[in-house]
């Protein structure tokens, strides 16, 4: 750990001001927001990062936490801890793949620190990037080449690779908030903006150093997910080696829209194998206006894994991640819901 | 034989709560890592990034520069400043022979090669990230090659020869029953939660170093010997071990640097290594590869056994734990051959971990015996039974006691074992898969010598001091309630010193002797001071005048005859002397013979290795056994592996503390479901580097993982082994279970998984 200034937030103003410091990524930003503080932390105790200076955002927690629940649907605030959501009961009746997805993610202990908007800019496990002894990461340092490429892939990622990096996207809470549509309110210099979740995050490409389009001083200050057809017939199911506490080895969030067998919208996002949170719209377009039975989830399943690349050890993610979603469809098509 | 009329206080064997239990769950128990001292300056290890190779040129202009601090050590300051001292596993005291910091080379990746000393953590730790180091690289090999290993074969370089029997390659031939397969098992490391830390405070001459420690009489020799002083002059405090698996039991590189370091600056030094560092500063289990060959007749009697170890080691050091021993005397067998070999790599040198022999060697023998079963359509607790055997097939030398279909019988009871339908896939409960399995669980029962010192006060308190350690395993607990039970005297009344180089020597807390070792010493002084009493009380003209002194026991306070009269304990001893008396015994194991027999105690008070095994018991061969079941549940679709249930009985001789007792075989099951479909470090085998260095990636079980766990103790007696019939426990729990395993595993699914750990991906 190198040493950096900490500071507290007085109010978002000054918070954006402070952290709109150009930098070619924001890994490499030299001032870093502190919310929870259970990646940051951790990544700049082991080297990998390096701020100069700390801007406690925890300060404007009253603006930015909180769960409300609408008549249209949810507003979670940026930095509600994932404990508070995802033991909330409306958020665990109406918005089940939500509460299970936070639930399903680290311990108790993290889940208690950790804020929701932390979670979904949650930095990769690849453990080339987390050990600053391989000097090639493009993500660490742009150019230098991609060490885990023909090193231990089972943790890595076989959708959205590229070339450069193939780092998987480790967290779970994304993959719900993409299957329900969620937005993502960003206040910036210029003022607020909104985004659709799927254009938070971006693929690796040949700058796999730029993980997310947030400019420098951006700040997520809240989610809103839209109340619809199929946010109750919804799962998180996740797949790892052991009960708790461990990344998804695969994972799958769906949601669906059910008249009797017929499948009126079907929402897919996958984790723990791709490198950002992955829609399948693939599947989702193969599983709309059919039925929904063993055939047609295996089909949606294939569709879905149709653009994988594996790499070395993690072949078997591809028969994985289809077991992972077939179970899912599955598990979710039988969902008794109570109205 | 029966068991010694003087254990009848009715403290030994009595469920009581860990007496320093307390002072753990409310902070108050003071580790070695939490010793504060006064002015210590803080150090930081910089570690190599490298397997192999040379280093070329520091770069420490950033790293001086930083604000705080003192000194930099690498070798260009410390090269011949830290002599050696023999390797541990050779019978000497360190982890091993490379000395790293005493010349630019470099044998495994992670080695030290600088200290940084600063004012803080903060500035060591900044500073060690901003040295710099050059390399001259050379390639290297990380491990077994990616073919089954065809290594250059080293037969048994330390203990002598491979067990053999008969001709085992004729036998399986006209086998009419055959197996022959092959199992590997991955690289594990112990990862305590107390981190490998040291502290060093010298006062003129002499050294203190508070540092965790399996056998603080070792570490104490060992580094008078690096630091060409006299032992007399060094402390090594450890009276509480946050965790040790073995990784604290020889003294490792770090210790004589951070004691330099302190000497170099005039003032203490604390050295916290991280959790990352903490795979590569000390040791780790090696990857293991078996050959193992089964031949049976049709009735399943085995007619000939065959099994064939690779491990890997560090280039200059031939360490390997060669569970043939253990393999070869388990089952009835006229035909028996075995052999180990080790493959050097640039890797660290391994050590002992948990059961370091059995767990591997075991593994493989106990899936094997599980594939015969299946070969023969037997049940497998029935094969056992038909090879089961009362002395070792070897040298026909019996075992002391064996009751391990004893406890077979018991926790397939327990389990609900004939309830099991044999063929595999055929038990599940919805869209999850059931698979049983069993497997046998043994450990030798190994004493070596030990000191202590006994001293009860006038008003019937009493001290019991030994250099012994508990290292979460119940030590403290099971030695008071030994003293208790011998003196009379409530368990309050008795307190345990352990863990300080100043205390009678004891010795290292590995291989499961402690308890057996150090309960017998504190026994042997606690009966002298009963007899001395029982003499005094017997010539004087008190109440117990002119009885026979051999027949007076303490209890419940008193000195008593076996005809009703007594008299309290306070007026026994003031016979004896005015103040404290007190009771020194240098016990020798019964079993010892050679020159633990003649030179066990010099041995001990030099810090060396002086257990006499349970394999070489003299006349007999001595094992604690047991038998333990489990129910695995594999997600059809997806195959996750969970395992929801598992039961242990086991047979240990008498169990002097059996809540400490229930709690290491629990503990020891548990990490037996770990070592099977969690525990591994990845490497990079390009550069012979740890990949999953941090407790997020290295996975044990957590608790989400674990559900009932039961420990049965079969009752048995056995006072060959020792006076008081202990045989060590800390080591049996976790042997056997990773074959249960994957026995269970390949019930479940019909897919035979013989390469730990098991996982997903071998199940799809």
């Amino acid at each position: 750990m190198r040493p950096f200034s900490y500071e507290r937030a007085a109010d978002m103003a000054g918070a954006i001001e402070a952290a709109s410091v150009a930098s070619d990524a924001h890994i490499r930003a030299p001032v870093q927001f502190l919310a929870g503080g259970t990646t940051l932390l951790d990544l700049m105790k082991i080297d990998v990062m390096r701020p100069e200076r700390l801007v406690d955002i925890n300060p404007l927690a009253p603006a930015l936490s909180g769960i409300s629940v609408r008549e249209d649907g949810l507003r979670l605030g940026a930095l509600t801890k994932m404990s508070a959501a995802a033991d909330h009961p409306d958020v665990i009746r109406n918005y089940p793949v939500l509460a299970q997805s936070l639930k399903l993610a680290a311990s108790a202990q993290l889940r208690n620190m950790a804020s929701l908007s932390g979670n979904v800019l949650q930095r990769t496990r690849c453990l080339y990037f987390r050990d600053v002894a391989w000097e090639a990461c493009n993500k660490r340092n742009p150019g230098s080449g991609c060490a885990a490429l023909e090193g231990n892939t089972r943790k890595h990622a076989i959708l959205g690779v590229s070339p450069h990096c193939i780092a998987a996207y480790p967290g779970d809470f994304a993959q719900a908030l993409l299957v329900l549509d969620a937005t993502v309110a960003i206040a910036g210099r210029d003022g607020e903006r909104t985004i659709p979740f799927h254009q938070l995050h971006r693929l690796p490409g040949d700058t796999p150093q730029a993980e997310t389009n947030l400019a420098p001083g951006e700040i997520i200050t809240h989610f809103d997910i839209p109340s619809r057809p199929w946010t109750r017939r919804s799962l998180y199911l996740k797949v790892r080696d052991r009960e708790s506490y461990e990344f998804a080895v695969a994972s799958a969030a769906v949601a669906l829209d059910m008249q009797g067998g017929h499948v009126r919208d079907a929402r897919i996002a996958l984790g723990g194998v791709a490198t950002i949170p992955w829609r399948a719209s693939g599947a989702e377009e193969a599983l709309k206006g059919g039925t929904l039975d063993e055939s047609s989830a295996k089909a949606a399943a294939q569709a879905a894994f149709e653009p994988a690349r594996a790499q070395g050890d993690n072949h078997f993610k591809i028969e994985l991640g289809q077991a992972t979603l077939v179970r899912a469809l599955l598990d979710a098509a039988s969902l008794e819901i109570r109205s | 034989m029966n068991a010694p009329s003087r254990i009848d206080g009715g403290m030994i064997g009595r469920s009581v709560p860990r007496i320093d239990g307390r002072l753990k769950v409310t902070g108050a128990a003071c580790y070695p890592s939490d010793v504060g001292v006064e002015d210590a300056a803080h150090a930081f290890l910089v570690t190599s990034t490298i397997a192999r190779g040379r280093i070329k040129q520091f770069h420490l202009e950033d790293a001086q520069a930083v604000e705080g601090v003192l000194d930099i050590l690498t070798y260009e300051n410390t090269r011949g400043k830290v002599g050696k001292a023999r390797f541990f596993a050779g019978g000497g005291y360190t982890s091993t022979t490379i000395m790293p910091m005493d010349s630019p080379k470099i044998w495994h990746d992670g080695q030290i090669v600088a200290m940084v000393v600063a004012e803080t953590f903060e500035a060591a730790r900044e500073a060690a990230h901003k040295v710099r180091v050059d390399y001259d690289v050379r390639e290297a090999v990380a491990g077994f090659g990616d073919t089954r290993p065809q290594p250059r074969q080293m037969s048994n370089p330390l203990s002598g020869s491979d067990p053999k029997t008969g001709d085992a390659e004729k036998a399986f031939r006209e086998a009419e029953v055959q197996v022959d397969a092959y199992y590997a098992t991955p690289t594990q490391h112990h990862n305590p939660i107390e981190l490998f830390t040291t502290t060093c405070v010298w006062s003129g001459d002499t050294l203190t170093v508070y540092e965790p420690s399996q056998f603080v009489h070792g570490l104490k020799n060992g580094l008078a010997q690096q630091l060409n002083m006299s032992a007399d002059k060094i402390r090594v405090v450890s009276p509480f071990v946050g965790g040790a698996f073995g990784s604290k039991a020889a003294l490792t590189p770090r210790t004589a640097f951070v004691a330099l370091a302190a000497k170099r600056l005039n003032r203490p030094v604390k050295l916290v290594s991280t959790r990352a560092q903490a795979f590569t500063v000390s040791t780790y289990r090696a990857e293991t590869e078996h050959h193992v060959k089964l031949g049976a007749d049709r009735s399943g009697r085995l007619t000939s056994l065959s099994h064939e170890g690779w491990e890997v080691s560090s280039r200059p050091d031939n360490y390997k734990v060669a569970g043939t021993e253990t393999t070869s005397l388990l089952y009835a067998c006229p035909n028996i051959y075995t052999k180990v070999n080790i493959v050097h790599a640039d890797r660290g040198t391994p050590g002992f971990m948990r059961s370091p022999a059995e767990v591997p060697y075991v593994y493989a023998l106990e899936c094997a015996m599980d594939e015969l079963a299946v070969a023969l359509t037997m049940d497998p607790v029935e094969l056992r039974r038909i090879n089961d055997t009362q002395v070792n097939p070897i040298d026909g030398k019996p075992y002391s006691s064996r009751a391990l279909m004893q406890c077979y019988d018991r926790a397939a009871e327990a389990f609900g074992w004939s309830k099991r339908n044999p063929l595999p896939g055929s038990m599940t409960d919805g869209d999850w898969l059931i698979g049983w399995g069993c497997a046998t669980a043994c450990y030798p029962s190994n004493v070596a010598p030990a000191e202590a010192r006994v001293t009860v006060a006038p008003n019937g308190t009493v001290r019991v001091q030994t250099a012994g350690h508990d290292i979460g395993t119940g030590a403290y607990t099971a030695i008071a309630l030994t003293a208790a039970d011998l003196l009379g005297v409530p368990l309050e009344q008795v307190s345990v010193e352990l863990g300080d180089s100043t205390l009678p020597p004891a010795p290292v807390a590995g291989g499961s002797n402690a308890t057996a070792s150090i309960c017998n010493a504190v026994a042997q002084a606690c009966e002298d001071i009963r007899d001395r009493l029982a003499q005094a009380a017997s010539h004087a003209d008190g109440p117990l005048g002119g009885a026979d002194h051999g027949a007076m026991r303490l209890r419940d306070g008193r000195l008593v005859t076996p005809d009703g009269r007594s008299e309290p304990l306070k007026d026994a001893l003031t016979r004896i002397d005015f103040g404290p008396m007190e009771s020194y015994v240098k016990y020798t194991p019964e079993i010892a013979s050679g020159t633990v027999k003649v030179m066990g105690h010099k041995m001990l008070e030099s810090g060396l290795p002086a257990m006499t095994s349970g394999s070489a018991a003299g006349d007999h061969i001595q094992y604690a056994f047991g038998a333990e079941f489990l129910e695995v549940r594999i997600h059809r679709r997806t195959r996750e592996i969970r395992v929801p249930r598992i039961v242990g009985a086991f047979a240990a001789g008498r169990i002097i503390s059996p809540t400490t007792a229930r709690s290491q075989l629990l503990g020891g099951m548990i990490w037996g479901i770990g070592s099977a479909l969690h525990e591994a470090t990845d490497i990079d085998r390009r550069a012979a580097r740890y990949l999953n260095d941090d407790l997020a990636e290295y996975l044990i079980p957590v608790n989400a993982d674990i559900r009932d766990v039961d420990v049965i103790f079969v009752p048995e007696e056995d006072y060959q082994v020792n006076a008081l019939g202990i045989k060590g426990l800390g080591e049996l729990g976790n042997v056997g279970t990773a074959a249960a395993v994957s026995n269970a595993v390949f019930h479940a699914t019909g897919r035979r998984i013989r390469d730990l750990p098991i996982r997903i991906e071998d199940l799809l």
